[in-house]
């Protein structure tokens, strides 16, 4: 059976440590704050100026000054800050950002991300995804393994306009999790798979070239 | 020394306008945004403006207001997605976009009000954002050349501010407010409460009063893109 979109958040939300400051984007990765462990402190930023976020409001808490990088209105916790947009990339683009978890459209076998233009069609922009994937440390992308025709979402090279050039560490998808070696010459190695996924089904799904290097499960 | 307490928007936009005009716009999505003097720049009628500002507002509210009126030639933003109007002007090429990466865009701001002609960042090395600027490598990576940015007027909204124009914003609506209030010829602020001056702490005026030229103390109708709640528990 294929991760479901709470799987997949649970299994991204197993890339965070201790002590992380972290940067969530909008869709699935906002979901990965469900499943901190409760003994594990972590950080989150929202690059239009916040760190240390909290939990949605209730109806009666509603703050419009106060919301997260989707828009979504959101509450603050004793440790919160509140800064300008300038300081909020400088720690994104400063490297002070320890893992950035975003989703995608494309990403090749190293690393390429493509995530905010598909040409033909309305660009929204793309935000501040091209200064999270340059500066923060760790990038990790959750994604549906193929799109929703069906084609290869895991290239060889990226069709679509870049968001940045060998920027992503790890690729967790519905079918399964890929480790790429961005700076280095190391193939991407395909090193765990869903429940009940075959290492055929991956394949025939896959266009990136990758090598199976599977971990026991854990 | 010249009052920079003005009674509403309107006058305090007296004079300062002209078709052509480069404005900054502070807001991050419609949180932070300076409703008043949005609602005055449409009611002055100037045309042709080129708004640098993160987002272009929602269809009927905020700069979608000056989008309504086709008062604006061109956008500089990093994200354009929650406004049909504006995608109906791009998509018929009566509107001019540029997009910048969000945080490119806030340091453009930043350096241009800080007299910085530019600046190298990683940010878009291999994009199409890094198409016909200047890359350079440091340490053994590479950069691009971005330039810094500047307008003619430069409009925010803090929280409160007294006469010699010292603002303090309220969380998350300070986004791109302190630097644009740097990077204007002009700049006004519309705050929510103006308090005498000697009332605000020096040790926490997020913006000095040096920045600011004209203040206003506004309405507001803070209006919410996505609310979002959760549910309390039974008790």
């Amino acid at each position: 059976m294929p991760w479901t979109r709470d799987q997949l958040a649970q299994r991204a939300a197993r890339e965070l440590r201790d002590g992380f400051y972290v940067n969530l984007g909008i869709g699935i990765p906002t979901l990965v704050a469900n499943y901190i462990p409760d003994d594990m402190e972590v950080t989150l930023q929202s690059e239009n100026g916040m760190l240390g976020m909290g939990p949605f409001p209730y109806d009666d808490e509603i703050d419009p000054d106060l919301i997260n990088a989707g828009k979504q209105t959101i509450t603050a916790l004793p440790k919160s800050s509140f800064f300008s947009s300038a300081d909020s990339f400088a720690m994104i683009r400063g490297g002070h950002i320890a893992l950035s978890i975003l989703g995608a459209m494309e990403v090749s076998e190293r690393g390429d991300l493509a995530n905010w233009m598909v040409p033909g069609k309305m660009v929204k922009g793309m935000g501040g995804a091209m200064d999270l994937v340059a500066g923060v440390k760790r990038v990790v992308i959750v994604m549906e393994h193929t799109a929703r025709d069906g084609a290869p979402k895991l290239l060889h090279a990226c069709s679509l306009p870049l968001t940045g050039v060998r920027v992503v560490d790890l690729v967790i998808t519905d079918l399964g999790v890929f480790e790429i070696d961005k700076a280095g010459d190391r193939p991407m190695a395909l090193i765990e798979l869903a429940d009940g996924v075959s290492l055929d089904e991956i394949r025939a799904k896959t266009e990136a070239a990758f090598e199976p290097r599977l971990r026991q499960a854990a | 020394m010249a009052d920079k307490l003005l009674p509403d928007a309107q006058s305090a936009l007296a004079g300062l306008t002209f078709d052509g005009m480069v404005v900054m716009s502070g807001g991050f999505g419609l949180c932070g945004i300076p409703e008043n003097l949005i609602l005055a720049l449409r009611e002055s009628g100037v045309k042709g403006i080129t708004v640098i500002s993160n987002n272009a507002g929602v269809d009927g509210f905020g700069l979608g207001l000056l989008l309504e009126t086709r008062q604006i030639a061109k956008m500089v933003s990093s994200y354009v997605g929650e406004n049909k109007e504006f995608e109906r002007q791009y998509l018929s090429g009566e509107l001019q976009l540029e997009f910048n990466p969000q945080g490119t865009l806030a340091e453009r701001i930043r350096a241009g009000g800080a007299g910085i002609a530019g600046f190298y960042t990683k940010t878009g090395v291999g994009t199409l954002v890094a198409e016909g600027k200047e890359t350079r490598s440091f340490h053994g990576e590479d950069y691009v050349l971005e330039t810094g940015l500047v307008a003619d007027l430069s409009i925010v909204k803090a929280w409160k501010g007294d006469a010699e124009g010292n603002l303090v914003y309220r969380k998350t609506a300070r986004n791109f407010n302190p630097m644009m209030a740097t990077a204007g010829k002009i700049c006004i602020a519309e705050v929510e409460e103006i308090v005498p001056v000697g009332a605000l702490d020096p040790d926490q005026i997020h913006t000095p009063g040096i920045f600011v030229d004209r203040i206003v103390k506004g309405s507001f109708e803070k209006r919410i893109e996505q609310r979002t709640v959760r549910k309390r528990e039974a008790a």
